[in-house]
């Protein structure tokens, strides 16, 4: 696969400095205005899918009043498509920590916890382990600054922020309204910065090679690389870590079987785009942001049986509080059904259409409202498998 | 003082306190913005979606309920994305919900079924869910009837019941297309921890939370020549009928109330304020025994401080989480029950009637009443005390099944005997009254002399909500037989709301409080809250009960227990003397220890 058009990266996995935790040494001995500044140049936007300015909500929380402040980790990778926190977590959780230290010492915080994905228990040994190299280096540094893992239970949902806190107090994960963000009301209705794995990577490289360096990789709007999970009908499926801002003809050119029809970018909460458009379509914040799923589909898929089994995905992993997404997605997934079976109307889609709409803009949290992502995407670009 | 936020709701501007949400800066402008979860007495949920609005600029539609305002928001409470958006949400509920609203209990009293309306909804937007759904009943309690497939999720009752009362008998359980309303294991009411107080069911929005209703059961018993039914009314039914019959909330109702419960067919309306006045003789006398026996037979044995036992929630929570305070609790058994012994001893002998053709029926605020007079200790007269247990709700429906025009309805009073009642009784129904009451009596029982407070209004131990009041009264100048008594400052504290009763027993229970009388209502406000008042019970709508409490208590010419003739006649001809041997065997229990789970 070497010699490909899209440009391969390093920068996530690439191999740890010589000296153990030298960057989070020497960028402990920075000021705090200085780490802001680098991270906001950086133009770093989170890697979790919803790309807020990183930079933004570090210092929003440091700003926050309160003396008790706390770091979290999001890992609980539970996108349909994605498994690229868990190949970070096994190669470089070294970077992690040190992005979470560093974080702790920008807004002020003691304590930092990672979230672990229930099914990724088996990493936690060798979590640990690492986890105690930190803390030896961090009582060298003088940084007062412990990490806590703690493993979630199974529930899609808690990788919602404030549903994770909920998780994360005995609670159940149900997510909370907003405002008040987690900035000023996170964990234990502290100010919190809440960031995903990959965030905490990125941050990481930032301090180690200056946001200069840093900028030359991707667009205006989308800095820097993304670790791509690639799944479906691939003949290379795997982690690739890639420049954001590419086009999606060229990333089908080079993971596709040449029989690609439709590629889902962002996991069951994002979107579908059709061979059509691969061509207009930029990977990045500008165009179809991603969490790292790309999933591929060929000719000999049923996009009506794969809109089906996200939305029946969507069904067991609503929380079940809000309306729009607990009802909503059930009706979703039997509407498609009954157009099928001829029970309804082929126009019954449309009235589907109009609800999933009215779900995106009412539902309580991400999940509720990223539902219609992928069902008008895949409705829209594929009616006639929606309803012969 | 902060500075306000100014904001634009449907085109005009209005300045609002900052923290505010926008359903509250809009309800301020008048305009009503629908709501199904929100409840004024709980803790902001925004899950139902149904208060939903346009704010500009903004491509969601916040929860109003939820949403703080901000400086120079505009908002539109009914745009037609706003329209479509909540049509959507209350059809999406409808499809989920058993809407077979002909066989429902809260039919024309539903805020589903009134949105619906509202809305227009006609013919369903989406696909029935309900045959697919496995929705049980739970119909086993004596008292609450749970019913899964009129639930919409909005979690009130699992806010209540954590918040209010600190119980969580109900909870979440499950996710996504399951998620429901459930208890520990799922198992039935009447093996949790749940204590029937009702307040759930005071605030379920539909007919998923009802209480088991026995209005034909006493229609059957009317119209049985065979059976004199004899009725009690609680001193909070009196202040709040009058909302179920649409009457505005805090006007007395009490004459009306007779005459409704004689045109009825009643063949004796009595009330429970007689047993409410000879609690306290009895309830009093029992609080200056135990101080007696602390104090001067110095028994370490002696169970204080004493706690009153008139709540039936709070004598079922007691059970569940601090049994070993039971030998705290007052050996009374609350009014309803005290009526009922007598009503088929004393009362029968006096009517010469056979007590097996008796049919004891009670009007009560409480759905928790239904429960107790189901328990195997309200027996004590050798039948079932207490026969049908109504609540203020029932009452309401009864009323109107039998086509009277209520407001129109003469005053008319209660019968004799068992009839008469006073001040100190009709305060019986909110928080601090049992207290007051008791203090009443007990004050000029030990000196001889009135308690001296302006017009016998002992404010300080007048209970507020949210609050846990504590007070204490110094008793001077005894009469020479209560000398023990001199300079003793009696402590007591007043707790509404089963989250304060916890609240008083842990302290007496790490011993950082020191007491003699505890006095617990179950319900926020006291009994005038309870679980079977008219729906809805709110924060504003309870202080307008409280103040015709207050205002009923003022207009009694008798105010104080002790000065019940009826009540003197009872010992004189039947009882011969508290705590005697009569009023141990009908008036007195004790109740047993459960299980948390």
């Amino acid at each position: 696969m070497s010699d490909t058009m899209l440009k391969r990266v390093d920068l996530i996995f690439g191999e740890y400095s010589n000296i153990k935790y030298k960057v989070l040494a020497d960028t402990l001995a920075r000021t705090n205005e200085e780490i802001l500044k680098d991270l906001l140049d950086s133009g770093l936007r989170g890697r979790g899918g919803a790309g807020f300015p990183t930079a933004m909500k570090w210092k929003f929380t440091a700003e926050a009043p309160g003396k008790e402040k706390f770091v979290v980790c999001n890992a609980d990778e539970g996108e349909p498509g994605t498994f690229k926190d868990k190949e970070i977590l096994t190669r470089v959780p070294r970077k992690v920590f040190s992005g979470m230290a560093i974080c702790g010492k920008v807004i002020g915080a003691k304590k930092g916890y990672l979230y672990l994905r229930g099914e990724y228990r088996f990493l936690l040994p060798e979590l640990l382990k690492e986890l105690d190299i930190y803390h030896d280096y961090a009582k060298e540094l003088g940084h007062d600054f412990t990490i806590e893992i703690r493993l979630g239970s199974g529930a899609y949902i808690c990788g919602e922020e404030s549903a994770l806190f909920e998780s994360m107090e005995g609670f159940r994960g149900e997510p909370r309204n907003k405002p008040p963000y987690p900035t000023t009301s996170g964990f234990m209705s502290k100010p919190t910065v809440i960031n995903n794995v990959e965030t905490f990577v990125n941050v990481m490289m930032i301090m180690r090679f200056g946001p200069d360096q840093y900028k030359k990789l991707g667009t205006t709007d989308s800095r820097g690389s993304k670790v791509f999970s690639v799944s479906g009908d691939t003949p290379i499926p795997g982690i690739y870590e890639l420049e954001l801002g590419m086009p999606l003809d060229r990333f089908v050119d080079e993971f596709g079987d040449g029989d690609t029809k439709a590629v889902q970018v962002g996991g069951a909460s994002g979107f579908c785009v059709p061979r059509k458009k691969f061509k207009d379509t930029v990977i990045g914040f500008e165009g179809v942001p991603t969490g790292g799923s790309m999933m591929l589909f060929n000719s000999s898929r049923s996009m009506y049986n794969v809109l089906h089994n996200y939305l029946e995905f969507f069904e067991e992993e609503s929380c079940g509080q809000c309306t729009p997404c607990r009802v909503g997605c059930q009706q979703l997934r039997k509407g498609i059904e009954a157009v099928k079976k001829g029970d309804k109307k082929a126009g019954y889609l449309d009235q589907l259409m109009k609800l999933s709409e009215s779900m995106k803009i009412t539902a309580k949290c991400g999940l509720g409202q990223s539902v219609a992502n992928s069902f008008s995407s895949i409705v829209n670009n594929f009616k006639e498998e929606m309803i012969y | 003082m902060s500075k306000k936020i100014n904001l634009t709701i449907d085109g005009i501007t209005i300045s609002v306190e900052p923290g505010s949400t926008i359903l509250e800066a809009a309800r301020q402008l008048n305009i009503h913005i629908p709501t199904l979860c929100y409840h004024e007495d709980l803790c902001v949920a925004g899950n139902c979606r149904v208060c939903v609005v346009e704010q500009e600029n903004v491509k969601t539609l916040p929860a109003s309920c939820a949403m703080p305002v901000s400086e120079g928001m505009v908002i539109h409470t009914n745009s037609m994305k706003v329209r479509l958006a909540r049509k959507h949400i209350v059809e999406l509920l409808l499809s989920e919900h058993n809407a077979d609203c002909t066989k429902c209990y809260k039919n024309g009293n539903c805020e589903l079924q009134s949105l619906a309306s509202q809305m227009l909804t006609g013919d369903h937007m989406f696909l029935d869910l309900v045959p697919e759904k496995k929705y049980s009943i739970d119909m086993f309690n004596t008292a609450i009837i749970k019913d899964d497939s009129r639930c919409i999720r909005c979690q009130r009752c699992v806010r209540t019941c954590e918040e209010l009362q600190s119980v969580s008998a109900l909870g979440v359980a499950y996710k996504g297309d399951k998620m429901k309303i459930s208890t520990f294991f799922e198992n039935p009411l009447f093996e949790v921890v749940c204590t029937n107080c009702g307040q759930c069911v005071n605030r379920c929005p539909t007919g998923a939370l009802i209480e088991r209703n026995y209005i034909d059961s006493v229609w059957d018993a009317i119209y049985d020549p065979t059976k004199h039914v004899v009725v009690q009314t609680a001193p909070a039914v009196r202040i709040a009928l009058g909302e179920a019959l649409g009457i505005p909330p805090g006007k007395i109702v009490t004459g009306k109330m007779v005459a409704a419960l004689k045109r009825l067919g009643f063949s004796a309306v009595l009330d429970t304020d007689f047993t409410a006045d000879l609690t306290i003789i009895e309830e009093g006398n029992e609080l200056l025994t135990r101080l007696k026996k602390a104090i001067v037979d110095k028994d370490p044995n002696v169970s204080l401080p004493m706690a009153t036992s008139c709540s039936p929630g709070w004598i079922k929570f007691i059970e569940h989480t601090f049994p070993e305070f039971l030998g705290n609790l007052s050996t009374c058994k609350s009014p309803q029950q005290m009526f009922g012994a007598l009503a088929k001893t004393y009362y029968a002998q006096k009517r010469k009637l056979d007590p097996k053709d008796i049919v004891s029926v009670s009007i009560m605020p409480c759905t928790a009443k239904k429960f107790e007079a189901n328990r195997p200790e309200m027996r004590s007269s050798g039948y079932k005390d207490v026969d049908y247990v109504l609540t203020t709700r029932e009452l309401g429906i009864m009323i109107k099944q039998a086509g009277l025009e209520f407001e129109e309805l003469p005053d008319e009073h209660f019968d004799s005997i068992m009839g008469s009642s006073t001040g100190a009784a009709v305060i019986f129904g909110t928080t601090g009254g049992v207290m007051e009451a008791a203090l009443r009596t007990v004050y000029e029982v030990v000196t001889g002399r009135e308690i001296p407070f302006e017009g016998l209004n002992i404010t300080p131990v007048r209970g507020t909500e949210n609050e846990v009041r504590e007070a204490s009264v110094k008793i001077e100048k005894t009469l020479p037989e209560w000398s023990f008594l001199e300079g003793v400052e009696v402590k007591c504290v007043v707790a509404n709301g089963l989250a304060n009763a916890k609240k008083v027993m842990q302290s007496v229970k790490d011993g950082t409080a020191n007491y003699h009388f505890i006095e617990i209502m179950a319900c926020p406000g006291g009994c005038l809250g309870g679980g079977g008042q008219p729906i809805p019970t709110n924060r504003d709508i309870r202080s307008k009960r409280k103040a015709a409490i207050y205002e009923e208590d003022m207009g009694m010419p008798i105010r104080k227990s002790h000065d019940n003739p009826e009540v003197q006649l009872i010992y004189k001809e039947f009882l011969e003397k508290p705590l005697g041997h009569k009023s141990h065997e009908l008036l007195h229990t004790h109740y047993s220890p459960r299980k948390r789970y």
